[in-house]
Order: C-alpha cells, then structure tokens, then sequence
C-alpha cells in the first residue's frame, strides 16, 4: 500500500513537473531570444542559451520605436482604469448592497445582466459615439471604456453584504456621522482585500488590452504595449531579437507583480471565478 | 389621516447619498455599456457606411447576407472549431492538473504560479514568441517534433495548421485559469466521500471517475461555458499569429470579430458588421442559458431530495 502510495506521488510529480515545464518553454524562448544575435537564430539545432548576455537588443527597441511612450501609456491607462473600476465598484456595491431604494433591484438585475455582454459586441457603437465626442485617437477615448466593470460592482456588492453588518453602519449613524464620512472611514477600510483583488484584475485587464486601442489609437505616441508591440511585429525592418527584448519588456510589469502578488493573484481571480 | 398627509416626502441624507454616489456611476455606465449594447442591435437593422446621411432601413436584410457571404460562413465554421477545440483539450487538461496538485505535492504554490502564468501574461508579447516558436523553417517545435520522427510542417501558414496553432497557443494560455477554477471546487469536495469510497474499495482514478468528476459537474459546465465563450471572441492571437506572407494580419484563418472589425472599419459596413456582433451575442447567449439551465436543474433536483 505504501509502495503504491509512494508511486502514484512519483508519477504525480513527474507528470505534472513536465507539465510546468511545457507551460514554462515559451517563456524561456522569448527570454533566450531576447539575448540572441541574429545569426544565433540561424543556428541548427537551436540552444536555449545565449552565447552572451548583453542588453542590447533590449537598447535596440528604444532606438526602433518610442518604446518608453508605449510603456507610459499602458501604465496610465491601466492605472488609472484600476482606481476607476475599484472607486465606482465600491461605491455602486455599498449602495446596492446597503440601501434600498425604488428601482434598485431593477437596476442591479440589469448590471448583472450586461455583465456577459464581451466587449468585442459592442465595441463598433462605444466607436461611434467615442467618434462623436472627438476622442478617437486621444488618451481620454482609450480609458473611457475601462472606467466600470459591471462584475465589479457584483463583486463588491457581495463582499460588502457578507462582510459588514447593518448594526456597524447604525451604529456610526446614531453617533452622527454623515453618509460619506461611513464610507470612506468605515466601508473603504474594511474592503481593502477585496478592492486589491479588484484593482490587481482591472489592472491587468487594461495593461492585456488589445482590440480597443487597435481600434482607436492611431497617433504612435499614443500606442501602448500590447499595440505598439503588434504594430512592431508586422513591420519587417525589425530583428527578431530586437522584437523579443521588445516582448521580454511588455511582460515584465506583469510578471514582477505577479511574483510579489502572486497568492493574492490567484486568489483573487479564483474568488472572481467562484461567484 | 392628518398625521398621513403631514409626512411629505422629503430627500433624507442618506437618499442624496444614493443619489448623487450612484447617479454619475449609472451615467457612464450607461453611456458606455448599455446604449452601445442596444445600439448594436439597432445598427444592424440598417444599411450604414458611417459616412453618408443617407441611412435605409433593411430590416433584417443584413443577416440574410450573412448568412450567404462566404468570409462570414468561414469565420462562423474557424471560430468554432478553434472554441470547441480550446474546449475539449484545455478543460480535461486543466481538470487533471488541479487534480493532481490537490493529492497534495511540494511546491504545490509554485507549480500553480507555473500553471497560471501565461493566463495573466499580455496576449501580444506571447503570441509573439509562439509564432517563433512555430517557424516552419528554425522552430522549436518543429524541432522538438524532429525527435519523435515527425517531419517540419509549415504550422502558421497552412490554414488547417494554423488552426491547430491557434488551438495550441490558446489552450497553453486558458489552462491557469481553469486549473485555478477547478482548484477552489476540488477545495469543496469533502474529504469523508473519498474516505468512504476507499472503505468501498474506490481509490485512485475509480475515485476521480465516480467522485470527483460527478460532484465538479456544476464548476466543470461553468468553466467550459468560459471557456467557449472566450473562444468565440478569440482575435488578439490571431492577429498576431495568422498573418499571410504579405504581412496582412489575421488573414490566414478567419475569425468572428475579425471579420466583424474587417467590414466595420475597412469596408465601413457599419450595419453588416453589427449584425454579426448580434450573431455573437445570440451565441453568448445559447451559451450562458445553457449555463444556467444546467445550474437551476441541479438545484432543483437539490430541493427535491430535501423534500
């Protein structure tokens, strides 16, 4: 039995170690490439190391675009979206957790119910109307569309309804504190764990967007990561290397706050995942 | 009766709190969500080029094109076979490894990170790198494929194989997600079934097969449900991965939205282009009510066993 226990752990770490490793090879390759010469992309049977370590096709990228606007722009947009979602989620979530009021549940239903909507379905009139306001092809019409995230404000809502009695609020109530100063003092603080996991997956769904600003950035300056390294990759003149220190970079926000994030991270998208 | 008429309606505090917290919210919400939904539906009912004042009203003439244009019919039958082909490998896949991790494994925190990666990585970048990776001529893959006999094949530029490329990239991608999903249904299952299954003599794989499978069943409908619906709107790869030798991104396998995003804002058929958008919308829709359907029956049949 023991022989059989030990076994079955031997073939479950084998199994699932090859596993880690397949899902780990790309990014070993993008890395590995990334500190290649082009004529060491020419080279048969391809190695994963690199004959030296030098940066400079990660200089390269500076040099072949505006590489540190990109970076900007997909810093901003991303923070900013993130503080957005987790104010209006908290917000919204509070009200529709704590007060009722006509229409509410009404109100709610129908947040919930467009939830589901992808955005690919109603991205060609949010285009149209950003078209009519003049903010095609400027920061504003980028972040527009990631300001509210109706799974947030369910998120949110849940969390509050679970988390914080109505005896806490009267409370604060019969002791004169006003509407707002609840919220910010006693609401905000007590849902810092779930506003983190908010604004940690806003984040990281702003900074991983694609087709909206494929959409309506035109002007380079204004291009973020994922765009400008897209726009990078059909444009021939470029190496390969250069291309993939350019990626190596993209990722690298991502993969320095997943590390430190990282239990937070996956706790956070399974508790989005749990409803 | 008096007292009645005396209490007027009056904004209390905490009404102008709901009131002006919630009123800027729903505005943009809105203005960015719910009028541009509706308005989908609205646009495809006309024939539309974004530029002219005139605007006729088609009724649903723009489907019946659809439905006999063949880039559309061929983008519908791609983006199909590409959901259901992320479907069938990477929930069985994911399915397995949480399995696993949850018999208990050192590391088991890193070899989740590991797992879950390339769901948070930016798609661009990634796809970047799998489109080297799969070089007909210096790829890694036809190379680690080399070993096991098979000869190179040309994965991104033959339209069956760029399928399966797509398939491929997309399947490494969505594993984390789902694995992290069935993790926290795995966490739910009691040990006391997999203890009196042992006492009937169902360890090991007879007790994946008769316990685990059956109670993830409602999870296991939610992922796929997921799953299939993020591969009915799959593009960011595609536009990376697919493009023709010219350069011309996302030729060589023809999806949904890009077809869609191609008639919008090349050919400027704004009213074509939202009915497609409705045609995946009715798809998300099929999907989440089959979703649901399948969660209310299990209730149901939850109650009447209480009963």
């Amino acid at each position: 039995m023991t022989k059989q226990k030990r076994l079955s752990s031997i073939i479950r770490i084998i199994v699932l170690t090859i596993g880690a490793v397949i899902m780990i090879i790309p990014f070993l390759w993008m890395i590995s490439t990334a500190f290649k010469t082009p004529t060491e992309l020419n080279v048969w049977p391809p190695s994963f190391i690199p004959k030296s370590f030098k940066l400079d096709n990660f200089l390269a990228v500076f040099d072949a675009v505006p590489f540190h606007l990109y970076f900007w722009n997909s810093l901003r947009m991303a923070t900013i979206s993130a503080v957005a979602i987790v104010f209006t989620s908290l917000l919204a979530g509070y009200i529709f957790a704590k007060f009722r009021f006509v229409g509410g549940a009404a109100l709610f239903a129908i947040l919930l119910a467009t939830a589901i909507v992808p955005f690919e379905i109603y991205m060609i009139p949010l285009y149209l109307q950003m078209q009519k306001l003049d903010m095609l092809n400027n920061f504003r019409g980028l972040v527009a569309p990631y300001l509210v995230m109706s799974f947030g404000i369910f998120f949110m809502r849940q969390n509050i309804m679970q988390q914080i009695p109505d005896e806490m609020l009267e409370a604060a109530r019969m002791e004169g504190a006003s509407e707002w100063r609840i919220f910010f003092r006693i609401v905000a603080p007590l849902c810092k764990a779930p506003m983190s996991a908010l604004g940690i997956f806003a984040f990281i769904e702003a900074w991983n967007a694609f087709i909206w600003p494929l959409l309506v950035v035109g002007d380079t300056k204004l291009y973020t990561m994922e765009l400008g390294l897209a726009m990078f990759q059909s444009a021939f003149s470029i190496d390969l290397t250069v291309m993939s220190a350019g990626s190596v970079m993209s990722v690298l926000p991502i993969l320095l706050v997943f590390i430190f994030l990282r239990k937070h991270i996956i706790e956070s998208i399974s508790m989005t995942g749990s409803k | 009766m008096a007292t009645l008429a005396k209490k007027r309606f009056r904004l209390k505090p905490h009404h102008w709190f709901v009131l002006l917290g919630l009123t800027p919210i729903i505005a943009i919400y809105t203005y960015l969500r719910f009028i541009p939904i509706v308005k989908t539906f609205y646009i495809s009912l006309f024939q539309w080029d974004m530029v002219s004042v005139d605007k006729p009203f088609v009724g649903l003439e723009n489907f019946v094109i659809l439905f006999q244009s063949d880039p559309f019919l061929t983008a519908l039958k791609n983006t199909t076979i590409i959901a259901f082909g992320i479907l069938i490998f990477s929930v069985p896949i994911a399915l397995i490894i949480a399995y696993l991790l949850s018999r208990g494994i050192r590391f088991k925190s890193w070899y989740e990170a590991i797992y879950f990666l390339p769901y948070i990585t930016p798609m661009v970048p990634v796809a970047v790198t799998w489109k080297w990776i799969l070089d007909s001529q210096q790829g890694l893959f036809n190379y680690a494929l080399s070993f096991f006999g098979i000869s190179p094949k040309p994965w991104l530029l033959d339209p069956t194989l760029a399928i399966v490329s797509v398939i491929m990239l997309t399947v490494w991608k969505t594993i984390g997600y789902n694995m992290i999903i069935f993790t926290v249904g795995l966490t739910g299952i009691s040990k006391e079934y997999y203890e009196a299954a042992s006492i009937d003599g169902a360890t090991g794989l007879k007790a994946f097969r008769y316990i685990t499978i059956p109670l993830l069943k409602p999870i296991t409908v939610f992922v796929s449900v997921i799953t299939l619906i993020h591969g009915y709107n799959v593009f960011s790869q595609i536009y990376v991965l697919a493009s023709d030798i010219q350069g011309s991104p996302g030729y060589v396998v023809r999806v949904l939205v890009y077809d869609m995003i191609e008639n919008a804002f090349r050919f400027f058929n704004m009213g074509y282009a939202s009915a497609e958008a409705v045609i995946l919308f009715l798809i998300v829709l099929v999907l989440t009510g089959i979703q649901m359907g399948l969660a209310r029956e299990k209730n149901r049949s939850g109650r009447r066993m209480k009963r």
